[in-house]
């Protein structure tokens, strides 16, 4: 799982959840994949994400010196962040981890790179 | 200003023919292409449309997959006189523009294209010669011309019933081919990984094509399966996203299709497939969820979403579902637990979708999606609708006897509001299709068993008749397998 798709998923689905993010991440294991840099699509992903999701993503990465707290304006003309949000969302693949419901506590296994959301029959 | 505008011949592919209009619409929009229809946009392979430039017949030619080649329209006719006035005509009255065709140091090759009748070498050779007027000065270069002509003649489209003339006479210039090549490239044949709802290349590069994949955009499949759809996706730009509910397809672990294959390869994975097409950079992750749940983020909004769902009859249609259960559970708190599924109507199911649609597709974003139906109770009405969507191409595809689906392409044109105040009830055939196919044949499937037997009965009483000695080929085959293990 890429940290772009963290940024994504919630733990809504559950009944009496309300709001379901984010997630709290684990990382037992991950990897390093090589991708090319395209700002333009970055660009256009971020005003989709969360920042806070970010940063805590990159917290968890060890990655939250390259990334600021809060998220700094016109981000589009700043090439060596916009080269570090691309290393974090999209070069981290966390292999082997979990997800954590922040109101349940519900756990969500990472196995082989993908997250499973799956939930059971008493839990919809 | 109309002088500038040109004819050509866009030469299609006679396969999927309902689905070659829209693939056309959709291409045109995309790039926001002006155009003018010359003849009807009718079910020919032959159309002549007018562009503002070359440039521009050339940009819908690097995307159609329903395209084989595109020409520069010389002249056409539907009279043999009357054509080669007019391309004389073309010829001298363009002069300066194609003098560097005529060249002497230009290499060229003229193909000759009959479309319903066939000709001979000699008879092609000699329909080239009646157009010896043509100012040519190059030499001839079959392999690798500078200037490739085609001379094509339509003679309708009914192989039993040709007419005495042809329909139609056409010459032009070949400017490109459009993009069937990628059909081959893409075929599921070579393909990594596989299932058995893998969507074949050209179908997948369609529906791509109809949901308006650009460079950069953000694709998504709630039901990836294999991912073949996401390959196509990815193959013209899209960053894509996929979703299952079925664990081990998704991680590529379930039964093999190909049948030489015993057990899935270890590297088998729809992250590879994208990998084996160059695409790797474009997969951003699949994830195992059930579309029955919301799982993403209000916020996340996609710039296409391409499905194809589960129609029931290859693979389930399945969602999580609670079950009531009177006994005391067993399973431990550390055991691994799989989820009980139920049925998904597709009734629930499409709603869903275009629920979803609704509320996670920018403005002007594309859904495209295949519903099954039986074709003797289609009707438009019961192509499911939504308040913030617009329909804007529905294609059919035969898939048996009595059965089809069909291609629906919804865009989005309003910004989704709160569920109750816009959305309305979808609907839907009101029997499910996977019922339908298994229980309502027009021969069920044991009466089917039980005539083909009685006709090898019969067959084996007529053999007898005559004088031969019918073979038992499963006793046959019993002592085959019995001398091998010996």
């Amino acid at each position: 799982m890429k940290l772009s798709t963290y940024n994504f998923l919630t733990s809504m689905a559950i009944k009496g959840v309300k709001v379901g993010f984010p997630l709290k991440l684990t990382i037992n294991k991950k990897e390093e994949v090589e991708s090319e840099f395209n700002p333009t699509f970055i660009e256009r992903l971020l005003p989709k994400l969360d920042w806070a999701a970010i940063y805590g993503a990159a917290q968890v990465a060890e990655l939250a010196d390259d990334i600021p707290p809060t998220q700094p304006e016109n981000i589009g003309e700043n090439e060596l962040l916009l080269q570090k949000l691309h290393h974090l969302l999209f070069e981290i693949d966390v292999l082997e981890g979990q997800l954590e419901c922040p109101e349940t506590g519900r756990i969500f296994p990472i196995t082989d790179g993908i997250p499973n959301m799956l939930l059971n029959e008493d839990e919809v | 200003m109309t002088k500038l505008w040109r004819k050509y011949i866009l030469w299609f592919a006679q396969e999927h023919v309902d689905f070659r209009i829209s693939e056309f619409e959709s291409i045109v929009k995309m790039f926001g292409i002006q155009f003018r229809p010359v003849t009807e946009q009718t079910l020919k392979p032959f159309w002549l449309v007018e562009f503002p430039d070359e440039k521009t017949a050339l940009l819908y030619a690097s995307r159609s997959i329903a395209l084989r080649a595109i020409f520069e329209l010389y002249a056409h006719s539907n009279k043999f006189s009357q054509f080669h006035e007019r391309l004389r005509a073309h010829v001298t009255g363009n002069k300066d523009e194609l003098a560097t065709y005529f060249r002497p140091d230009t290499s060229f090759k003229i193909t000759v294209e009959t479309y319903n009748k066939h000709f001979s070498q000699r008879e092609k050779i000699e329909k080239i010669e009646t157009m010896d007027y043509l100012p040519i000065e190059g030499p001839v270069n079959l392999k690798n011309p500078l200037v490739e002509w085609w001379y094509i003649e339509f003679w309708g489209l009914d192989p039993t019933a040709v007419p005495p003339e042809p329909e139609e006479i056409l010459f032009g210039r070949l400017l490109a081919h459009g993009q069937r090549h990628l059909i081959k490239e893409l075929s599921l044949k070579q393909r990594k990984f596989i299932g058995n709802t893998s969507m074949d290349a050209q179908l997948s590069l369609l529906m791509a094509n109809q949901a308006m994949v650009q460079e950069g955009d953000l694709v998504f499949d709630p039901f990836v399966g294999t991912g073949s759809l996401l390959v196509s996706a990815a193959k013209w730009g899209g960053y894509v996203l996929g979703a299952d509910i079925d664990y081990m397809m998704v991680h590529a672990r379930c039964r093999p299709s190909r049948i030489s294959q015993k057990i899935r390869e270890k590297d088998e994975s729809i992250r590879a497939n994208l990998k084996q097409y160059g695409c790797a950079d474009r997969y951003m992750d699949v994830v195992v969820a059930d579309f029955s749940n919301p799982l993403w983020h209000p916020r996340i909004s996609f710039d296409c979403i391409i499905t194809d769902p589960p129609y029931g009859i290859r693979e389930a249609t399945e969602k999580v579902d609670a079950k009531a259960n009177s006994k005391d559970s067993t399973r431990t708190d550390d055991m691994v637990h799989y989820p009980s599924t139920s049925h998904y109507s597709l009734q629930s199911l499409y709603g869903d979708l275009l629920e979803f649609a609704a509320k996670h597709l920018r403005l002007g974003g594309r859904l495209v999606c295949w519903l099954p139906f039986h074709r003797e109770d289609y009707n438009p009405e019961m192509v499911p609708h939504h308040n913030n969507l617009t329909l804007v191409a529905n294609s059919e595809q035969r898939l048996t006897g009595n059965t089809s689906r069909r291609l629906l392409t919804y865009e989005k044109h309003s910004q989704y509001s709160v569920v109750g105040a816009t959305q309305v009830p979808v609907a839907t055939p009101s029997e499910d299709f996977r019922d339908r196919y298994f229980n309502s044949a027009l021969e069920s499937r044991k009466e089917r068993r039980m005539r083909k037997a009685e006709q090898r009965e019969l067959g084996r009483a007529e053999m007898e008749l005559r004088g031969k000695v019918p073979s038992d080929g499963r006793a046959k085959k019993c002592e085959l397998n019995k001398a091998r293990f010996n």
